[in-house]
């Protein structure tokens, strides 16, 4: 860890902060498309068993 | 390769079957410039003489800043796009960048009022910058808004186009409002890095890299968004069909 | 246009048609403001000018979504788009006359509510002067923001959202010629960017909200 001094506090909230709303646009955006992709995939069984 | 131009992946079809591998490799690219980039950052550069250790927020900073704008722009161009050629892709690619523009600047405005609390006491001040991202945030917040409340979706997308070119020309506005609003403001009370002087090479060198890593994680995001967005449209097609049928 | 005009005035000057409302809701801000920081009047005095341009502001944002809403829920738009007048004419009547209902009444009323609020009567004529550059603004930028969202139910909330962003250059030049004006410094440059902001709004803005009505009506 290097020598982060007086402002030990504030740099490591900054980094804390963006790491966790870079990780949270990462998961929302795979945890969407895994959700259409499936539902897409589901209709798309559908079509292919009834038509 | 007469016949490929750009514009052939205004074709569904053809933006997919490119983005399936294009995806893949961005990220990867986006993973490593920014462990590379913050790990440098971080670890192995120096503190300001002046600023101290927190002159290592400027990693975070800067390049979520100039994403955000970029984000915005990107958007702009966009809807551009659409509303001139109809291109489905396009007006789905600028849906799909709100949220990661709202994220980058959400990091600039935490950073930034970090950045600035050893400096000024207090965890804001309504200095220029940081004010003038915090009504960019506000236009963000109503375009997705926008997007949310039309079910039609190329009503969505032309209503959403027209909002962002007139928000575009409104934020540019706000920026020399506030600037002019703060004059009166007491020196000391903006964030710099003394840009006017040369950032030394030892921080510049990392601070490229985390530009191109947050550049890198936008596109990433963008195209998995988009590809997102072109199959919910579809979906929403089928289910339609299914309900009429 | 000039009948299109007068039958907009005369429906929001009858009874429901929220022309007194915006004069109402200015009063109750500007009475409800000492009220929240306190009655000492060097602090009122100071922050007048904001308050009051925020209660401009304000109550402008209240009447905007029946520029368009009702003539579009009875089809009375769709008519009118068929006419042989321009839609973009169509919406700058639409802004005139919502602003002679709400930004007009409050331009003349303001020196009252600026009395409420220990405002030094040198600086009237400046506050006159900025809310009525301003105004019309604010009615224009509203009636961008009302044609967007016209086709959208129960959509006031996301009207004042999308809206009120827009309308910060006008507060803070507005507010700001007031400002300067009573601390001594030169209140033009303010005042310029201020009509710059209305004149741009007024010959731009029609374009974009016509084309969002023609959207809407699709």
């Amino acid at each position: 860890m290097p020598e982060l001094g007086k402002y030990a506090a504030e740099v490591s909230l900054a980094y804390v902060i963006s790491i966790a709303l870079v990780l949270g646009i990462v998961a929302l955006t795979v945890w969407r498309s895994r959700r259409v992709r499936r539902a897409l995939e589901d209709v798309e069984e559908r079509r292919r068993s009834n038509g | 390769m007469a016949n490929t131009s750009f514009w052939s992946y205004a074709n569904p079809t053809k933006f997919m079957a490119t983005t399936a591998w294009l995806l893949p490799v961005t990220g990867w690219l986006a993973g490593i410039c920014l462990v590379v980039g913050l790990i440098w950052g971080f670890f192995f550069t120096p503190d300001d003489f002046r600023q101290g250790s927190t002159v290592k927020i400027i990693y975070l900073h800067v390049p979520s800043a100039l994403m955000a704008i970029n984000a915005w722009l990107m958007m702009l161009v966009a809807s551009l796009i659409w509303l001139i050629r109809r291109h489905h892709v396009s007006a789905l690619a600028a849906k799909a960048a709100a949220p990661v523009g709202i994220t980058m600047t959400l990091i600039a405005l935490a950073t930034g009022a970090i950045w600035g609390q050893p400096m000024w006491g207090t965890w804001w001040e309504w200095e220029p910058r940081l004010t003038s991202f915090l009504i960019l945030f506000l236009f963000y917040i109503g375009y997705v808004a926008l997007w949310s409340a039309i079910e039609d979706g190329d009503t969505a997308a032309d209503l959403t186009s027209v909002l962002c070119i007139v928000g575009s020309v409104f934020a540019l506005l706000s920026r020399y409002a506030v600037n002019f609003w703060n004059q009166g403001l007491h020196q000391g009370a903006t964030l710099s890095l003394d840009k006017d002087e040369n950032i030394a090479n030892v921080f510049y060198f990392p601070l490229l890299v985390c530009i191109a890593g947050f550049a890198l994680l936008f596109v990433v995001l963008v195209l998995a968004g988009t590809r997102t967005e072109i199959r919910a449209r579809r979906l929403s097609a089928l289910l339609a069909r299914e309900r009429m049928a | 246009m000039t009948a299109l005009f007068l039958r907009d005035l005369i429906l929001s000057v009858r009874a429901g048609g929220g022309f007194g409302l915006a004069l109402a809701f200015f009063l109750i801000v500007t009475v409800l403001v000492p009220f929240g920081v306190g009655p000492e009047s060097a602090t009122l005095a100071l922050i007048a000018p904001g308050i009051l341009w925020l209660g401009a502001l304000l109550a402008c944002l209240l009447s905007l979504d029946r520029i368009f809403a009702l003539d579009y829920d009875d089809g009375t738009l769709a008519v009118l788009a068929t006419a042989p007048v321009p839609m973009e004419g169509i919406v700058v009547v639409k802004a005139a006359a919502h602003w002679i209902t709400t930004g007009l009444p409050l331009v003349i009323a303001a020196p009252v509510f600026a009395i409420l609020l220990s405002l030094p009567p040198a600086q009237f004529g400046w506050l006159i002067l900025s809310l009525g550059l301003g105004t019309p603004a604010l009615s224009m930028i509203g009636a961008f923001g009302a044609a967007l969202t016209v086709g959208i139910k129960r959509g006031g909330l996301l009207l004042s959202l999308l809206v009120l962003p827009l309308y910060v250059p006008t507060l803070i030049f507005g507010a700001e010629v007031v400002t300067r004006a009573g601390s001594g410094e030169n209140a033009g440059t303010a005042l310029a960017f201020l009509a710059g902001i209305t004149a741009g709004s007024l010959a731009l803005l029609p374009f974009a909200a016509a084309a969002a009505i023609r959207v809407n009506l699709r």
